[in-house]
């Protein structure tokens, strides 16, 4: 099943495009709060 | 058993679903380039101070408004898009992407970046990023593009709003500065993209969108092209007059507008569109030499 492979292997790769976005977003709001209380 | 029902039962979709590519290229990455390099410039040249990182978050938040009003434009005009050879291999046409995709990713782009800009910089900067993003969708893209040869003059708006973005992130409010940088960019687009639309009037014909050479022919917008360069002259010269540039800008701009005149007069007088596409090329090299002009003269007079 070529086909199948193809498109687990281009979710895999959205999945862990949308893991990062995630992750990133985390990190953006904990480095503004940091910023915005005086921390940084 | 689901990926097999979703490839019985997906249709005209595309079976392997859209690249990351796809997403990246709705966010028309070349126009954002340019949007955040004028952003950046506002934020360089207003008064006062933002913190590195607020700013930086300011100026990815303009980039992420900018690609998102770029992804529901690309929603909206699939159709003209299809028909157009300059655009017919965007995710879309092309059938990478489905409709919905494309709309639902822009959406969530655009409240997010209007969100993070009101929580991390400050509302007007926020309220100015949405202001941007609703005329680029609402007024250019759905009403005015279909509609009116003037869709490009009022239109251009949208473009040029995000120095005074820029500004309004580290001041707070807007100055005659940033309407002197908005103004810059208003003036600069229309013989820009009518310059593009010279030497592609027949594909703009072909979509039925009404720009200037359609409607009204090449001699009439090589006159208006000409007259838009006339007037760009001393709107380039209002930063210096109001004190944000100095005089070495000054000088760079009256040198850029000289060129940018006599490139719009040699269109006017030769046949066809003989010399459109130097003066396309140029007014891109125009805009980014007369803001790095601006941001280099600011960071020099700094460190002095």
């Amino acid at each position: 099943m070529p086909r199948l492979s193809e498109l687990h292997k281009r979710r895999r790769v959205r999945n862990f495009a949308l893991l990062t976005v995630l992750l990133g977003l985390v990190a953006l709001f904990f480095v503004m709060s940091m910023v915005r209380m005086g921390g940084w | 058993m689901a990926e097999r029902q979703i490839e019985l039962t997906a249709g005209a979709a595309p079976i392997e679903g859209p690249a990351i590519g796809d997403f990246v290229a709705l966010l028309k990455p070349r126009v954002m380039s340019l949007v955040v390099f004028t952003a950046v410039a506002g934020m360089v040249l207003a008064p006062g101070a933002l913190h590195p990182v607020l700013a930086a978050i300011a100026v990815l938040c303009i980039a992420v408004g900018a690609g998102a009003a770029g992804a529901i434009n690309m929603w909206y005009d699939r159709d003209i898009d299809a028909v157009m050879a300059r655009t017919s291999t965007r995710p879309l046409p092309a059938g990478r992407m489905t409709p919905g995709d494309a709309l639902g990713f822009g959406a969530v782009l655009a409240v997010g970046s209007v969100s993070v800009m009101a929580l991390a910089v400050n509302w007007t900067a926020a309220a100015l990023l949405a202001l941007t993003i609703a005329f680029y969708v609402f007024v250019y893209t759905i009403w005015l593009k279909r509609r009116t040869p003037q869709n490009i003059v009022i239109g251009g708006a949208a473009g040029a709003f995000p120095p005074m973005i820029g500004w309004a992130a580290v001041t707070g409010d807007v100055g005659l500065g940033a309407i002197a940088l908005f103004a810059l960019i208003f003036m600069w687009t229309p013989p820009h993209f009518w310059a593009l639309s010279l030497y592609r009037s027949g594909d703009y014909a072909a979509a039925g969108i009404p720009m200037l050479p359609v409607v009204a022919g090449s001699g009439e917008t090589k006159r208006q092209i000409l007259l838009y360069a006339l007037l760009l002259m001393p709107v380039s010269l209002v930063p210096t007059v109001l004190g944000v540039a100095g005089l070495a800008y000054g000088a760079v701009a009256a040198a850029m507008s000289a060129v940018f005149l006599a490139l719009a007069w040699q269109v006017r007088r030769r046949d066809g569109h003989a010399g459109a596409p130097r003066l396309f090329g140029f007014s891109i090299l125009y805009l980014f030499v007369l803001f790095a002009a601006m941001i280099a003269e600011r960071l020099v007079a700094g460190a002095l």
